[in-house]
């Protein structure tokens, strides 16, 4: 796999420009989204490329990716479809509507479908409480809502991802 | 000139709002050029009529809710080229009368001034609303102690949720030695139930990056970070559009003239972890560490950021200062109850008929905000009990529905102001359930230092999850109790120490639903489906066997045109039946 250097750098000089020398630790998570933009997961080669740009031990870099909850070690598909489950979105049937999306694509949470395409994950608070059953997908460039789903709107969006995954980045053939 | 309005916050967007301004735009080009502007703005609060669009012309303005591209095509039609508003679909005319008028009317807008009016990504429209302002104000006529004692009189407090006086937090920040201090935004909103940040960064980001302006004004700092959850991009999207211009037009990045000050402002995404909201924890995480909590004191104003003098303020508490400066501490302090002045805003979501954002004057009452402004339970159940502060607060049974909104009174109650969640619950929601939910949310983001917190909820949760499973045991509810005082008493943070409140506060007041999940292994709100019996009403079953059809396990037995029966002993729980009858004869015991 290609170094982030080789992939990022002028990315990376952006983000290290931010913080002041003896402050550079803090362009951690920064550079921790960056990895994971290449490959959706955040591998050992890159926290150990990220621990020596930034001068601290490559555990450090690892207990920082394994405290929160949106960096990923494990391979996931391509879309994390993210379902919040707390209790405002439970009151409008999140827990129902979790599990026909389990049963709709033939995983169950936490695992990925056959292609690769698809990862169900519980999250907590979306802040769409009021716009329940609410998911983020999420992929190498960002995060996108979708609220007041039901399993069909929620094909719909499927259906959608499907497509997109179809056509190469940057629309070449 | 005609003004069309499209509400683009994420509340918006996810409901639509995009295709709704696409077909808007394309109407706009092909028949509205140099006669209709098409504008986009933030979040009203009214979330339950997205997407909406507003249409001012001569005749004022008109509100219209629940639009699709194809209503939008006859408001264009129609109303912006024909002049005739489409009545039956108006929901608000001029903020003041309509179906949905009984909304807004007890409603007070400071924090919320600017949401739903600026187009979020114009800083002229921000301008236009007396934007920059109250930072020249302050920079012109006031010494940094008259400004903090401004906002001391003005009595505002934190309105993240522990509602310390922000003008002492200011003061501490400002008696400090040193030259290098830091002002923070804590932008890590997180509880479940609440948004009210998120929706004021997506519809005034300007707003807050003037508060924080004034706040580094008042304590010396030169520096600000804004630490935003991931979760919202969005918002993030939105303040980085807001810093750029804030900086090109010389309020950022720039020395006033006739002063040494000059402020910069820089956004820290967050990644998914609840206990960053804590100020120590979003401090370690900026420096690039685990975010987890240290013991105060020393706190952040004396040892902060990079160990320099740091003020934390939460977004909503950072709109309100502009406003303050501008408006004076007396007209601030005249709204609201003694000690707690001004307004907050509340997320209201759950079991309720308008579901959305009201930002109301201390003192209204719970009741007041879910009759009046909210409409009531849905489907016209009967109101149970409201949370507040989300997993850290606890719950208010509506027999104490007159509970004022002031930090001292909901305190007393067991329950916490918060950051502004309100989770309305009606007679079919468990109360046991819904602490379990809150405690598996905390236990779930404990960062574990703490062994009283890692270990004392998950042995609160394994309790809980064995009482709604029915198989509670004499001596639980003691040892919750127990559990839940120590981890009270012991943990480091503030998620720790109020972790246990969901539970306590239901057991305070909803003991007897717990008691009957052990002692009866009964639900009374017939909501855990493992106790639950579902029973056939001999006088309404009409023998039609639908409900025999549909069982995934065949525990329905019956003859045609006879009574049926459910083997409880077969039966699986999975409520089918219950949802295909036709006659109603099948319910909950």
């Amino acid at each position: 796999m290609k170094k982030l250097a080789e992939l990022y750098e002028d990315e990376i000089q952006v983000i290290l420009a931010k913080y002041p020398d003896e402050q550079k630790r803090s362009a951690v998570m920064p550079l921790l989204y960056l990895a994971q933009r290449a490959s959706g997961r955040i591998s050992q080669e890159a926290m150990q490329e990220i621990a020596e740009i930034l001068d601290i031990a490559i555990t450090d870099v690892a207990s920082i990716v394994g405290f929160y909850s949106l960096f990923h070690e494990e391979p996931g598909g391509r879309y994390r479809i993210q379902v919040c489950t707390d209790l405002p979105c439970a009151l409008r049937g999140a827990d129902a509507f979790l599990r026909q999306l389990c049963d709709l694509l033939g995983v169950e949470v936490g695992e990925t479908t056959a292609d690769g395409l698809f990862t169900i994950e519980e999250v907590k608070c979306l802040a769409a409480c009021h716009r329940a059953p609410v998911f983020q997908v999420q992929n190498g460039d960002g995060l996108e809502y979708h609220e007041n789903q039901t399993i069909d709107t929620a094909r719909l969006v499927i259906d959608e991802l499907r497509l997109r995954a179809q056509k190469p980045p940057g629309g070449a053939a | 000139m005609i003004t069309i309005t499209v509400g683009t916050a994420t509340c918006g967007v996810s409901a639509g709002a995009d295709k709704v301004l696409e077909t808007l735009s394309s109407l706009v080009q092909e028949k509205g050029q140099g006669k209709v502007v098409l504008a986009e703005t933030g979040c009203m609060g009214m979330c339950y009529k997205e997407v909406l669009v507003e249409v001012s012309n001569g005749d004022g303005k008109f509100l219209y809710g629940d639009v699709t591209p194809d209503i939008a095509k006859r408001i264009f039609e129609e109303h912006v080229l024909g002049g005739r508003p489409i009545e039956e679909l108006v929901i608000l005319h001029n903020y003041q009368e309509g179906p949905e008028e009984g909304y807004l009317k007890r409603q007070r807008r400071i924090a919320l001034r600017n949401c739903g009016f600026v187009d979020p990504m114009s800083i002229d429209d921000y301008l236009a609303r007396d934007g920059y302002k109250a930072i020249e104000k302050v920079l012109k006529t006031m010494s940094q102690d008259e400004l903090i004692e401004e906002i001391l009189s003005s009595g505002l407090r934190g309105r993240g949720g522990a509602g310390f006086p922000t003008g002492m937090k200011w003061r501490f920040a400002r008696q400090q030695p040193g030259s290098e201090k830091y002002v923070i935004c804590n932008a890590d909103e997180g509880d479940p139930g609440a948004f009210m940040d998120r929706s004021i960064l997506e519809g005034d980001p300007h707003s807050v990056l003037e508060g924080m302006m004034i706040a580094g004004y008042a304590i010396g700092a030169r520096n600000g970070v804004i630490y935003c959850r991931a979760e919202y991009p969005k918002a993030i999207v939105r303040l980085r559009q807001a810093i750029s211009d804030a900086t090109a037009a010389g309020w950022l990045d720039h020395t006033f003239p006739g002063t040494d000050f000059s402020f910069h402002i820089k956004i820290k995404e967050g990644a998914g972890a609840f206990v960053c909201g804590e100020e120590t924890a979003l401090i370690a995480s900026i420096e690039g560490r685990r975010g987890t909590p240290r013991p105060r004191p020393p706190y952040p104003a004396v040892r902060g950021l990079w160990g320099k003098p740091t003020i934390i303020n939460n977004v909503e508490t950072f709109a309100n200062v502009p406003w303050i400066v501008l408006n004076g501490h007396e007209a601030f302090a005249s709204v609201g109850t003694p000690k707690s002045k001004g307004t907050k805003v509340f997320a209201v979501t759950g079991k309720i008929n308008r579901g959305g954002l009201v930002e109301v004057p201390m003192g209204i009452s719970i009741n007041e905000i879910i009759y009046d402004i909210c409409g009531g339970i849905k489907d016209n159940k009967k109101f149970k009990a409201v949370q507040m502060g989300g997993p850290s607060g606890g719950c208010i049974p509506a027999s104490m529905g007159d509970t004022k909104i002031d930090y001292e009174e909901i305190t007393q109650t067991g329950a916490i102001m918060g950051s502004g969640g309100m989770v309305v619950m009606d007679e079919s929601t468990c109360m046991v359930e819904m602490a379990r939910f809150f405690l598996e949310f905390t236990q779930n983001e404990s960062c574990g230092k703490c062994t009283s917190c890692r270990i004392g909820t998950l042995r609160m949760l394994e309790i809980l999850e064995r009482i709604v499973e029915g198989k509670g045991e004499a001596g639980d509810i003691d040892v919750l109790l127990e559990l839940g005082n120590q981890i009270k008493s012991t943990a480091q943070c503030g998620l720790g120490q109020t972790a246990a409140n969901p539970v306590l506060t239901t057991l305070k007041y909803f003991r007897e639903e717990y008691e009957a999940h052990i002692h009866n292994k009964k639900c009374p709100a017939h909501s855990c489906a493992l106790l639950v019996n579902y029973v056939i009403d001999p006088e309404k079953c009409t023998g039609c066997t639908v409900c025999a059809k549909n069982c995934p396990v065949n525990a329905i037995s019956g003859e045609r045109k006879k009574t049926h029966f459910i083997d409880q002993a077969v039966c699986i729980k999975c409520g089918k039946c219950i949802t295909v009858c036709n006659f109603d004869a099948i319910y909950k015991d």
